[in-house]
């Protein structure tokens, strides 16, 4: 069976995704990016980014934002413009420290508290799940924060993978350990390798 | 982690819709209103869609859901070419690009001129392939009525070629 001219659909449907974003019928907007750590998808709302899913994770996020959000989620490159350059020069070691708007709403009142508090251990340096929590004001619930932590629907942009065990194991990501360990590397919390430690 | 698909009832996202459905929604309004029209007619069907999404109750035939949006639309479409005939011979337009009416031009603007119903359901017979009970309860009518409503205008359209 041929297709009416793919090139049709895709003019036509092009057109859809100008027009609901500019009639403000876009709830979600989002695309994907390669880096250095696979395929990442960023989705974001009107507010601000809401989601950063990695690779493995297929279409599950777009799936959870759809019935946790609104259904109202399109494709639009357009949306997630600065969410994207940010993270590009971010992983070519150009930008210590996002500047976007979030949108908190898939984080629960205490995973908030946790994640905004993640949000501020700068770049390059990494916190204990025990630190956090004592900052948080539930010095025994590092483990509670350990979940907050490896819920963080913001992987990267909030940077939970500066939050380890405090006897200096990386303890756990959401996104795998290699990325985890990949991610401090490039921002120089870990030598990258013997022979970098030996030179530097 | 699983790869999770949607469970029957949930609303995909929107962008599924498009991917798996924009072709066969631009196909039928094609057929119903002509290549000029059909460009429009997609961007009000669609943005009608993603309007209403939200409040739609379960995922289920999606496909249905948009071509009976669409179907709206098209009507929408001839009533305003209606009102100013003169652009009514704009509006048929190279529908060859409709599949599978390719070489068949002639025969799918006879289908353009049917009552609107016939012309509806013809559509969604030939031009979508689609069965009975979905053409039922796309146009809301029983289906019977849809099966009439085919055998009625392929009727009219033999007498016309003839």
């Amino acid at each position: 069976m041929t297709t009416i001219d793919a090139a049709a659909v895709r003019r036509v449907t092009e057109r859809v995704r100008e027009r609901a974003l500019a009639e403000g019928l876009l709830d979600i907007g989002y695309a994907t990016m390669d880096t250095p750590i696979g395929r990442l998808l960023v989705a974001s709302t009107r507010l601000g980014l809401v989601r950063i899913g990695f690779e493995d994770e297929g279409e599950e996020p777009l799936v959870e934002l759809s019935a946790r959000v609104s259904p109202r989620i399109l494709e639009s490159p357009a949306r997630v413009d600065e969410a994207r350059r940010q993270l590009e020069r971010y992983f070519s070691r150009g930008l210590r420290r996002f500047d976007l708007p979030l949108d908190w709403r898939l984080v629960g009142a205490f995973g908030r508290r946790v994640l905004r508090r993640v949000a501020r251990v700068p770049y390059g340096n990494v916190e204990s799940y025990g630190d956090v929590a004592v900052d948080v004001g539930h010095p025994r619930a590092a483990r509670a924060v350990g979940n907050a932590v490896g819920a963080n629907p913001m992987p990267i942009v909030v940077p939970c993978h500066r939050v380890v065990r405090a006897g200096g194991a990386l303890g756990g990501y959401g996104g795998g350990l290699p990325r985890k360990r990949f991610l401090l590397e490039l921002e120089g919390a870990l030598p990258t390798n013997p022979e970098a430690a030996r030179s530097g | 982690m699983h790869a999770t698909r949607v469970t029957a009832g949930a609303l995909p996202p929107f962008q599924w819709l498009l991917d798996e459905h924009a072709g066969a929604v631009l196909r039928f309004l094609v057929s119903q209103v002509g290549t000029a029209e059909a460009d429009d007619c997609f961007q009000e069907t669609m943005l009608a869609a993603l309007r209403a999404y939200p409040r739609l109750e379960h995922g289920a035939n999606l496909r249905g859901w948009l071509l009976t949006i669409a179907r709206r639309k098209a009507v929408d479409s001839f009533r305003t070419a209606a009102r100013r005939p003169a652009s009514l011979d704009g509006a048929t337009g190279d529908i060859a690009a409709a599949e599978p009416a390719a070489p068949d031009t002639e025969l799918w603007e006879s289908v353009e001129r049917l009552p609107a119903k016939q012309r509806l359901s013809v559509g969604l017979r030939f031009a979508e392939d689609r069965p009975y009970d979905e053409i039922a309860r796309t146009l809301s009518i029983s289906q019977d009525a849809a099966r009439r409503n085919v055998h009625e205008g392929i009727k009219k359209l033999r007498r016309q070629m003839r």
